[in-house]
């Protein structure tokens, strides 16, 4: 490749070098449009967000709550398909952002592993979430992603024992997705207090940036994860602010939550 | 624990929790420990003494084991003259086999030392027989539910309530019992500590599809030394309805290692597989993933589920459990659509014939019986998982035969399709 690519790795370290954690947002592609969903995560990028999560809508988001399920089934109902996504993900890295795609695993199987890989790569995705793929599984994805350069990124929950933190760890690349409570995506007022502790087991077993999700949503509860994890992912509340007040009240929560992530003592 | 050795055969090079490709686990990673800690519970259970005898003290005491053969001397008049055996699920506590299966996960929740059960369920079958053992066993209950099966199984809900168990109405998604399974998959993530998740058939993440069928390999042991009691014999085929398919997978488990019987599954056709309105996984699906497997699922070209349909809410399912999967690939196994239309003509040639209402999920059986026997023809053996009782099914059938249900019945059963 002629070109440096940029990383996930990169992100992480330029936020390390400022003292701070990464931010993260989540939006499904096609949501509310397929416009609609460039235009709020254009605002998400200027107002802070390091990182775009984008979502591949899927007919059975099982680790999903009501917010995001709604999102998504009416990005279906819009005409989504894998393509919207490859399309958005394209938007982002034009407008300067670093894509990562977080996609259930039978649309990525249904298009084929390697072309949905090398596709991703084209188009300037730089990594998957998969939360339904077990390491066990993942083989196959595992290869097609590291010949593509792009980030395999696994989860890690509060009930995952120490073996399978090291398991897991040793098949992800990028960043380390840390799930805060046993449950499903959602915003809560409380992140859960077991989210420390799963962070400070990890952190004994790899190296690899550790990103906090499940029921983040404001700025102070961003600032509390980032004085002790890597990155803050943000899904429902997004979501609910594109609900209720569009690109503005988007706009203006990633600005909260970028202020968030700047202000916490770490 | 015969038929573990014998469908391991099967699955020679496999890896563990696999069908050849298929099954495996495809879940968050937060089920992961729930997984293996119900696996290990199984696998020592079933080496358990005490574990397998309390198990099949219910099945003898509670449940009403073993379940007779009945032979169907009139029905046989339809089914080209072969000798039709029934096997008869549908005398079971609960009237249908799903008691089996929840029988012994009620036991393996005690054993986990978990309080709280949660189940899907389409027909409301499977639902009713959690309730039952909850009740039985004095666990909590919560049982997931489409909005749409609410209504076409309506007595099968207020069996549920009257049984202590909560009725959770899922409005996501299809309304179905797809979409029951993904509510109950996202409890199951949020209570793991407390809940077991009393999967309803042999589909799901592994250990689930070993364990229903482990569960329900009663039903096939029994059904082999019944008919050699009475055929001297091994039947020519043997055949099931196949929603995920337990009952199917129960019976044929039975027989796996005898070449010489067929062994048939009966998938539902709704209005025809060339309609698009069915719920035809072989005949019209192609291998994916689906809740936790690896499996033949009805899905578009991006990957997306497709709706199923079906008149037997029970077989109204997108996938498959993963071992049908396999044992359709090896050849082992054939499966078959079966319409609505040929099902209901089924559903009342055995009632008229033999006395017995079926489940419209078994009528689809049946109707395979009739194409069975045209097939391997007069004198030849077949038996047939008679897999439940058509009770919760007459609003169903009285609709479909034009019967008039009058006030009797209330607006919102007649309502059932
Ligand atoms: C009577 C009866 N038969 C069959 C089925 C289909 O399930 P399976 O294929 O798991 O046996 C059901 C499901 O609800 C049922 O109630």
């Amino acid at each position: 490749m002629s070109v440096q690519r940029r990383t996930i790795a990169d992100s992480f370290s330029k936020a390390k070098s400022e003292n701070r954690a990464l931010l993260i947002g989540y939006l499904p592609a096609g949501y509310p449009t397929v416009e609609g969903s460039i235009e709020l995560i254009h605002a998400m990028l200027d107002n802070g967000v390091d990182l775009i999560e984008v979502g591949l809508p899927y007919s059975d988001p099982l680790m999903d709550g009501p917010v995001i399920q709604e999102a998504v089934s009416a990005a279906l109902t819009g005409g989504a398909t894998t393509e919207t996504v490859l399309d958005v993900v394209q938007a982002v890295s034009d407008h300067g952002g670093l894509p990562v795609v977080m996609s259930y695993w039978n649309p990525i199987e249904r298009y084929g592993v390697e072309r949905f890989a090398q596709t991703l790569s084209e188009r300037g995705g730089a990594g998957v979430i998969t939360p339904d793929l077990t390491i066990e599984e993942a083989q196959p994805w595992l290869e097609a992603a590291h010949k593509n350069s792009i980030d395999p990124i696994f989860l890690v929950a509060p009930s995952s024992s120490e073996i399978r933190i090291s398991q897991v760890s040793d098949q992800t690349r990028g960043f380390i997705y840390a799930a805060s409570t046993m449950g499903v995506t959602g915003a809560r007022d409380n992140v859960s207090s077991m989210a420390p502790e799963l962070v400070a087991r990890v952190r004994t077993r790899t190296d690899l940036p550790i990103a906090v999700g499940l029921g983040v949503s404001t700025g102070a509860q961003a600032a509390d994860i980032a004085a002790y994890a890597d990155g803050v992912i943000v899904g429902s509340a997004f979501i609910k602010a594109a609900n209720q007040g569009g690109t503005a009240a988007v706009a203006e929560l990633a600005a909260q939550l970028a202020q968030g992530v700047r202000s916490a003592v770490r | 624990m015969t038929t573990t050795e014998s469908t391991d055969s099967v699955r020679e090079g496999s890896l563990p929790g696999h069908f050849g490709p298929y099954g495996g686990r495809f879940v968050p990673e937060a089920l992961t420990a729930a997984l293996d800690e119900l696996d290990a519970a199984f696998r020592a259970a079933i080496l358990d003494p005490v574990f397998t005898a309390e198990l099949a003290r219910l099945e003898r005491d509670y449940t009403g084991r073993p379940s007779p053969l009945t032979r169907a001397n009139r029905f046989e008049e339809y089914c080209n003259g072969a000798r039709v055996y029934l096997k008869r699920e549908d005398l079971n506590h609960t009237g249908s086999h799903k008691i089996n299966n929840v029988l012994g996960q009620a036991l393996l929740t005690q054993r986990m030392g978990k309080t709280r059960v949660i189940a899907e369920t389409g027909a409301g079958q499977h639902g009713v027989a959690t309730a039952t053992a909850a009740a039985l066993l004095g666990l909590d209950c919560t049982v997931y539910m489409g909005e749409e099966d609410t209504r076409r199984q309506a007595l099968n809900v207020a069996r549920m309530k009257l049984l202590g168990a909560e009725v959770v109405s899922v409005t996501a998604g299809s309304r179905t019992l797809k979409d029951a399974i993904n509510e109950a998959m996202r409890d199951w993530v949020s209570t793991v500590d407390q809940t077991h998740y009393m999967l309803g058939t042999v589909t799901g993440p592994a250990p689930f599809p070993e364990l229903v069928r482990f569960f329900h390999s009663v039903i096939g042991r029994e059904a082999r030394e019944q008919i050699l009691a009475v055929e001297g014999r091994l039947p020519d085929a043997v055949a099931a309805c196949v929603g995920g398919g337990s009952n199917a997978m129960g019976l044929f488990s039975g027989f796996i290692d005898d070449p010489e019987v067929q062994l048939r599954g009966y998938e539902a056709g709704g209005d025809g597989v060339d309609t698009g309105r069915h719920a035809a996984r072989f005949a019209a699906g192609t291998p994916g993933v689906l809740h936790g497997a690896r499996t033949y699922v009805m899905q578009d070209e991006w990957g997306q589920t497709v709706a199923s349909h079906s008149i037997s809410a029970g077989l109204d399912y997108p996938g498959v459990g993963p071992e049908h999967a396999w044992l359709h690939d090896i050849g082992r196994a054939v499966y078959e659509p079966v319409n609505d239309a040929e099902a209901m003509t089924a559903f009342s040639l055995l009632s008229r014939t033999e006395g017995i209402i079926p489940a419209i999920e078994t009528a689809h059986g049946l109707a395979g019986v009739m194409r069975l026997g045209a097939e391997l023809g007069p004198d030849s053996v077949i038996m047939v998982n008679l897999s439940g009782r058509g009770d919760k099914d007459v609003a169903t059938a009285a609709r479909w035969f034009g019967i008039d249900l009058g006030d009797v019945v209330s607006a919102e059963l007649a309502e059932g399709r």
